[in-house]
């Protein structure tokens, strides 16, 4: 079997509300990427539409992106995980050139969550939990992820100030990345005085600063065989290593609340696949979708200890400069989280960084990246591992 | 000629609003309207479920029995919501919660007079069936 690269990489404005249509959404993210890969809509074979429809007007969105993006006849697959859709999307794209059945594949992701209100979409990602049994109690996202942030902080001793902290870092880079939503910088400041803008309280212990928001953005990402890699890109990005799994919807179903089993049972399955370990990875983009999931994920990927996470941001070995970057572009909490496109986003930051072309973001030489993207509550995961 | 069947819908009933209406499990509500908290047990492997299922994944039966969920709980997490979903905002403020029975976890609501400063991780608490002001039904847990 071929190596597998990523040839091109592009991501829309993450913006409060698009003033256009989704397909002129999607349309920013794959021309970035197109442009990046230096290629043409018939050098694609095949393109992978990810999304989670139920933000969606329009039904099976994957027919009438490939239509508008210039990618008729090509056969299209649409590919869902909540918020994990793209980088599903990715290993769905992998294994069609890893096959053979394709050469070139574009994984387009993107969301427009404005098109409904904030309580609404609060309304729908409960029901990315169990409908049955747990969403008649009035669950939310930042409510589970809550849940986690108590039984965190219960078991290890992580407080609130550890998960502010993880908030100032993504503040400290959303102010550079002129794709995030959110560009100011954090302050502990503004967590600790009642009233100021991260203050308020959300779900216990979360508060408004915790929470990352709601965007609308598009992402592209441009998968190709060996052969058409070498033809096509002067710097490919390979695909070294791939990690995905389940776990039950209802937290009945989980053995514990102090880290999520899909990014530990994924990490395993992408570090074997990579043949490298927790401590080879140059730089990471995880899914911080709230301040304790980054948290979590510290450990999940064996950044840290499990219940040490919160000695990596204290000591600052997180930023930049320190010995495992992470979400070094600002994360899902400046960046935003338009849950369809998040995924490629999270994949294009690695990329620019492999290639040395992160600008400001730049970490010092990377040759290993990894990207830890989560959908729902720890009910998918997925952790690629990709190198220069 | 064949008379029409009614649906039975009795799951419409679970919950401040139930997004469910059709599932084999329906009897949980009429257990709920007996003050019992149910889960079910596979008469064939042994396997026990909460929340209660149907069917057995783990020797593909669907012969079940009904358990009560009886004694108490370690409560495992729990958060205080001061937002709410559509269709939940007069709840507010209210407290979703995990406890740990050993065999089986029961997601569900901390009762509407307990504060985040009655609550502590580890602590013993028990299911209690609770009817709603709307007509529902639903469980709550409580200190033991
Ligand atoms: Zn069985």
């Amino acid at each position: 079997m071929g190596k597998v690269a990523i040839i091109g990489v592009g991501q829309s404005a993450f913006v409060r509300s698009y003033p256009g249509s989704v397909r002129e959404l999607a349309f920013e993210g794959f021309k970035e990427a197109m442009q990046d890969g230096g290629i043409k809509a018939s050098d694609i074979d095949a393109s992978v539409i990810c999304s989670a429809p139920e933000y969606d007007k329009q039904r099976s969105p994957a027919g009438v992106l490939a239509e508008y993006l210039g990618l008729n006849p090509q056969p299209t697959f649409y590919v869902e995980s909540l918020c994990s859709s793209s980088s599903m999307g990715l290993r769905t794209a992998y294994a069609l050139v890893a096959s053979g059945l394709h050469d070139v594949v574009a994984v387009v992701g993107f969301q427009k969550m404005s098109e409904i209100s904030s309580a609404e979409s609060q309304e729908r990602m409960g029901r990315g939990a169990d409908i049955q049994w747990e969403s008649p109690f009035g669950t939310m996202m930042p409510a589970y992820y809550a849940m986690h942030a108590q039984a965190h902080m219960a078991r290890y001793g992580t407080t609130s100030e550890d998960l502010a902290l993880i908030r100032v870092k993504s503040g400290t880079y959303g102010q550079g990345n002129e794709k995030a939503v959110y560009r100011k910088g954090v302050t502990l400041e503004m967590f600790s005085q009642p009233g100021t803008a991260m203050s308020g309280p959300i779900a216990s212990p979360l508060r408004v600063g915790d929470c990352c928001a709601n965007a609308d953005g598009s992402s592209c990402i441009i998968v190709a065989s060996e052969e058409k890699a070498r033809a096509f890109s002067k710097k490919p990005v390979w695909i070294m290593g791939l990690g995905s799994a389940t776990a039950p919807v209802n937290m009945a179903g989980r053995d514990s609340l102090s880290g999520l089993f899909v990014a530990r049972a994924s990490a395993e399955q992408a570090y074997r696949m990579a043949g490298v370990a927790a401590k080879d990875i140059d730089v990471a983009e995880v899914h911080d979708c709230f301040t304790i999931a980054e948290m979590m994920a510290y450990e999940d990927l064996g950044f840290a200890r499990p219940g040490e996470g919160r000695d990596l941001i204290r000591s600052k070995e997180t930023y930049k400069e320190g010995s495992i970057p992470v979400n070094v572009d600002g994360g899902l909490l400046s960046k935003g989280h338009p849950i369809g496109a998040t995924g490629g986003s999270q994949i294009r930051t690695i990329v620019l960084q492999l290639r040395g072309e992160a600008g400001g973001m730049q970490v010092k030489d990377p040759e290993i990246g990894l990207i830890h993207n989560i959908g729902g509550v720890g009910l998918y995961g997925n952790v690629t591992i990709l190198g220069r | 000629m064949s008379e029409k069947k009614e649906a039975d819908v009795r799951f419409s009933k679970f919950g401040t609003v139930s997004f469910t209406s059709l599932t084999k499990t329906n009897d949980f509500i009429d257990y709920l309207e007996q003050g019992k908290l149910m889960g079910t047990r596979c008469r064939v492997c042994g396997m026990v479920f909460f929340p209660p299922r149907a069917d057995c994944y783990g020797c593909l039966s669907s012969d079940m029995e009904w358990f009560e969920v009886a004694g108490t709980g370690k409560l495992v997490s729990w958060s205080t919501l001061r937002y709410a979903p559509v269709g939940f905002e007069g709840d507010l403020p209210y407290s979703i919660a995990l406890l740990d029975y050993g065999d089986y976890k029961v997601f569900g609501r901390i009762a509407g007079d307990l504060t985040d400063d009655d609550l502590k991780v580890g602590m013993e608490m028990k299911a209690e069936v609770n009817h709603l002001p709307n007509g529902q039904i639903n469980y709550v847990f409580r200190k033991a």
